[in-house]
């Protein structure tokens, strides 16, 4: 029976090597019923991307704690674009301060989570946002 | 997109149009079924690999390593990575990439990561239709990670040439707890964690039981490698290039005895297989469930006003013409 299921990656690029509230978003996103690839820690914007495309996902979650998500996040969505998978959504997530929000949304991250934002917030996002492909 | 463009596309190796073309199989899409009719006819040349064992034993790991070193010799490889769908929610955490992911940039290196999603036997399907598209795509070497449980991944594995068995001392992994369908499906049994305790007890083990066998068909007997910790770099390099020795070796072993025949027979035979129950059981079965057919039959089953073989029997009347 065909049935078009939503495949979510979740990624964390850069330095950084804590993980927890990837995982826990990862979880969260199995527990809603995703199928989510995780790639672990440490992962540069090519490595994103590549594995993004082989994967065919709809949506890439980046987490970012370092402070580098200004030249990581955009890096991505530039890497997709690049391999012609512009159509796949890149949300992005950690400490980011607000004055960068709009940057990054100019760069084509489609939306920002703070650590502040709840579990639920995020599913809500990408439940409104996140469409079974055509 | 045209067929014969989607094909040559996948043949030059465009891993966008494999990739959403094992997604379109895998979510049992039409047209993708139609793309997978013309695919069928080009493949057959990879090494279709499987490897598996329980949670934690160190398959991806290995399947990471064994990339690397297909790679130095210049093979390419596909992967395919099979973990459990949830069977409360549905969804699924992927995470064999974790192990994989120096190889994501390497244009000769495919990993695609599968869930279960627990439909009936559709799992092996799925991996049977992506293992085509990895064929097609020109990859040598197909590996696919499953976690050995029950009957499903014993069917995962039958689209499989060689079949490695990855065991670990002191996981419970004696020889009584291994399923008896698991031991006879090896080609290559691994040991892996080898410098722990009872590495040297799960060898006599299986030494023993391989024993016991009358013959081994082309006289091919299961080796068995013992492959070290991990995080020793060199040997652990060393026991994975021989592990890919003795892949090769059992590859050979099939060309020259004439098995590697009755292997493509049984591969053919499972797909065959699954493509009829494809067909004529799954349209059969939706109808019935969504008529309501089947709450009814079941129903009469509980009180026992009927019985499954003669409302099987009527069906298949009904149906079949
Ligand atoms: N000590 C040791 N740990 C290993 C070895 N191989 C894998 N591991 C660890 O075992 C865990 C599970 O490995 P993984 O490859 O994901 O196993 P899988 O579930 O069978 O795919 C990871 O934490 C690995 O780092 C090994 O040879 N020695
Ligand atoms: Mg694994």
């Amino acid at each position: 029976m065909t049935e078009k299921r939503i495949r979510i990656m979740v990624a964390k690029p850069g330095l950084d090597g804590h993980d927890r509230g990837a995982r826990i978003l990862a979880r969260a996103f199995r527990d809603a019923g995703y199928e989510v690839i995780y790639t672990g820690v440490h992962q540069t914007p090519e490595q994103i991307a590549a594995a993004a495309i082989q994967e065919d996902v709809d949506l890439v979650g980046l987490s970012c704690l370092s402070g580098a998500h200004g030249y990581l996040f955009p890096r991505v969505v530039e890497l997709l674009r690049e391999k012609g998978a512009e159509d796949i959504t890149v949300i992005g997530g950690g400490i980011i301060p607000d004055q960068d929000f709009q940057k990054l949304y100019d760069a084509g991250i489609k939306a920002i989570f703070t650590p502040g934002a709840s579990l639920e917030s995020i599913l809500e996002w990408v439940g409104a946002n996140v469409k079974p492909r055509d | 997109m045209e067929e014969s463009e989607q094909l040559k596309k996948i043949k030059a190796g465009d891993v966008r149009t494999a990739s959403r073309l094992i997604r379109n199989l895998e979510d049992e899409i039409p047209e993708a079924k139609n793309a997978l009719k013309r695919i069928f006819l080009h493949t057959g040349k990879a090494h279709v690999v499987g490897i598996t064992g329980s949670p934690g034993a160190g398959k991806s790991t290995l399947v990471d390593a064994l990339i690397t070193s297909y790679r130095k010799k210049g093979d390419t490889v596909g992967v395919l990575a099979v973990d459990p769908t949830s069977p409360f929610t549905g969804g699924a955490i992927l995470g064999d990439r974790i192990r994989m992911q120096k190889h994501a940039e390497d244009s000769g290196v495919f990993v695609r990561s599968l869930a279960t999603r627990g439909a009936l036997g559709g799992l092996s399907k799925a991996v049977g239709d992506a293992v085509h598209v990895l064929d097609v795509m020109g990859k040598n070497l197909i590996l696919i990670e499953t976690v050995g449980a029950g009957q499903q991944e014993v069917d995962i594995i039958n689209h499989s040439h060689t079949v490695i068995v990855v065991l670990v001392p002191g996981m419970g992994d004696d020889i009584q707890a291994i399923k008896a369908g698991m031991m006879e499906i090896a080609d290559i049994f691994v040991i892996n964690k080898a410098d722990r305790d009872g590495a040297n007890k799960l060898y006599n083990e299986l030494v023993a039981m391989l024993n016991m066998a009358h013959e081994f068909p082309g006289g091919w007997r299961p080796p068995i490698i013992k492959i070290g910790n991990c995080f020793d770099a060199v040997s652990f390099a060393q026991s994975v290039d021989k592990l890919a020795a003795t892949v090769a070796d059992h590859y050979r072993c099939l060309e020259e005895t004439g098995l590697l025949g009755d292997r493509m027979k049984r591969k053919a035979m499972v797909e065959l297989g699954e493509s009829l129950r494809d067909a004529i059981l799954s349209p059969i079965l939706k109808e019935m469930t969504q008529s309501g057919e089947m709450d009814l039959f079941v129903e009469k089953l509980l009180k026992k006003e009927a019985d499954p073989y003669t409302i099987a029997e009527e069906a298949a009347r009904r149906y079949l013409k």
